[in-house]
């Protein structure tokens, strides 16, 4: 019988953790922000797959890396709140659980399996205006390694974290509009992107979580709705 | 993964089957005998108008010849452009059309796109067909289904029967034990281009009708002030309709009755 090679735990961590974050670095960023009428989430996105989805009435999802790997947890999540929302009440599906699952389930990969998911997402939750301990929203991040985080105001992951984040920490403030935000937005995706500030309708994808509606508060912007919002 | 699941399709009905079929009894134990101590709703129906389709149904529940509810909905939104209205046991009648709303959200999120109209009614008869050992017990889920076709732009209806089998209708239909009483009503007055104030007047005529044949059947009770819970499926969404415009639809109904004139 041959012996393995030996190779410490730390080096092994570390070479997945470089190995998922190569893989995420090279793709483009996703911005989620919280506006006066809930929270707006914007992807540098000019393909037909998108990278923003529903996942129940108040919670969005957002991943950037691999489509397939991504995409996968997304519908995971879905079926996670829809069966959720059945067995309970739909009040009982909340964001908080749902990072928390989504942490688990994504650090079990990342210290299980030869190779870890080469991803990140964000859990945006909006907040509810009938109870008054449930008026704010939240926003977490969940990494490649299953490390959770929750956020105020705004959240970035993929790509360029660093100069989009830094984008944000300058220009950001309280109370925007829906118009400002989403120009936000562009503007800070622009600051992490190869493109500059090229950015137009159709290399966006634009989603809100809407405070204001009823029931299921997730939209999705058309072409037109975001070129009139960016030039409002 | 913390979900181990192996389900990987877009359906939540067959998501709950293979995954947790702890919250899908089954009911195919059930006893014949046992029936009449299950409440039962009794008549709803369904009709075209000019700018959809409209579904509407009294509010009685019975259990043999007990009254089990006097105010139980059987009309149910069950997306943004479709209802079902249930006949038939009422605990697995009401349970079905809460699967088939987070079964139309289900597939919608999956898959990013709903599902065409046809392609709902068609799901609601498959599990019709599921339930067809149930039904056999005196479990019978019969239901109406409409909605309006995006696509097609108009309103459209569906009947079920009990194994699951599914006739589109051109223009109206009741179901449930005052169903026939209704249908006749509905029969003599309808036009293809009745607005939404003629619909309401005619269905609250029929639902009238019907409660009085049928002693199962609710009609409008002014004493309690429950009124029947009819809704509008048009290219805007589904509406519920006002209940003063139900009562004063009644209060007309009962006028011409009183006068000696016919239902319409």
């Amino acid at each position: 019988m041959s012996m393995p090679f030996y190779a410490s735990p730390e080096q092994i961590m570390a070479d997945k953790a470089e190995f998922a974050r190569k893989g995420i670095g090279r793709g483009k960023s996703i911005v989620a922000l919280e506006y006066d009428g809930g929270v707006l989430l914007v992807a540098e996105n000019s393909t037909s797959l998108s990278k923003v989805g529903e996942i129940y009435d108040r919670i969005a999802f957002a991943g950037v890396g691999k489509f397939s790997e991504f995409d996968q947890l997304r519908k995971l999540g879905v079926r996670f709140a829809d069966t959720k929302g059945y067995s309970y009440s739909r009040e009982d599906v909340g964001g908080q659980a749902l990072a928390n699952a989504y942490s688990q389930a994504i650090g079990e990969v990342f210290t299980r399996e030869m190779k870890p998911l080469e991803i990140e997402i964000i859990v945006a939750e909006v907040g509810d205006d009938r109870w008054e301990d449930h008026r704010k929203n939240s926003l977490y991040r969940v990494t490649f390694d299953g490390f959770i985080s929750d956020h105020s105001h705004y959240c970035v992951i993929g790509g360029n974290v660093a100069e989009v984040e830094g984008e944000l920490a300058n220009s950001y403030r309280e109370g925007l509009s829906a118009a400002d935000a989403i120009k936000l937005g562009r503007q800070a995706l622009s600051a992490g992107s190869e493109s500059g500030s090229s950015l137009d309708e159709g290399a966006l994808e634009v989603c809100i979580l809407d405070r204001g509606r009823e029931g299921r508060k997730f939209t999705r912007l058309s072409g037109e709705e975001v070129k009139s919002l960016l030039e409002a | 993964m913390i979900w181990r699941g192996n389900y990987q399709g877009s359906s939540f009905f067959e998501l709950l089957q293979a995954e947790h079929p702890q919250l899908m009894p089954d009911l195919s134990a059930w006893s014949e005998h046992a029936t009449g101590s299950v409440p039962h709703g009794t008549t709803v129906l369904a009709m075209r108008y000019e700018s959809g389709v409209m579904v509407a149904g009294d509010r009685l529940a019975t259990a043999g010849h007990s009254v089990a509810s006097r105010d139980v909905v059987k009309v149910f939104a069950t997306d943004s452009h479709s209802c079902m209205a249930i006949s038939g046991a009422a605990g697995p009648s009401i349970e079905m059309a809460r699967v088939l709303s987070v079964e139309l959200e289900h597939y919608e999120k999956i898959e990013g796109q709903a599902l065409e109209l046809d392609g709902k009614a068609n799901k609601l008869s498959q599990m019709i067909r599921q339930n067809l050992p149930a039904a056999m017990q005196g479990l019978a889920v019969v239901p109406l289904f409409a909605g309006f076709d995006i696509r097609r732009r108009n309103g459209r209806l569906w009947k079920f029967d009990i194994t699951g089998g599914r006739y589109e209708e051109a223009e109206f239909d009741a179901t449930g034990s005052g169903g026939l009483y209704a249908r006749e009503t509905i029969k003599q007055g309808w036009r293809p281009a009745m607005d939404q104030g003629a619909a309401t007047r005619l269905a609250v005529a029929a639902l009238t009708a019907a409660a009085d044949e049928d002693r199962a059947t609710g009609g409008v009770d002014l004493e309690r002030r429950i009124f029947p819970i009819v809704k509008f499926c048009s290219a805007e969404g589904v509406d519920d309709c006002p209940e003063q415009d139900i009562e004063a639809a009644y209060r007309e109904t009962l006028a011409r009755r009183t006068a000696g004139g016919s239902a319409e």
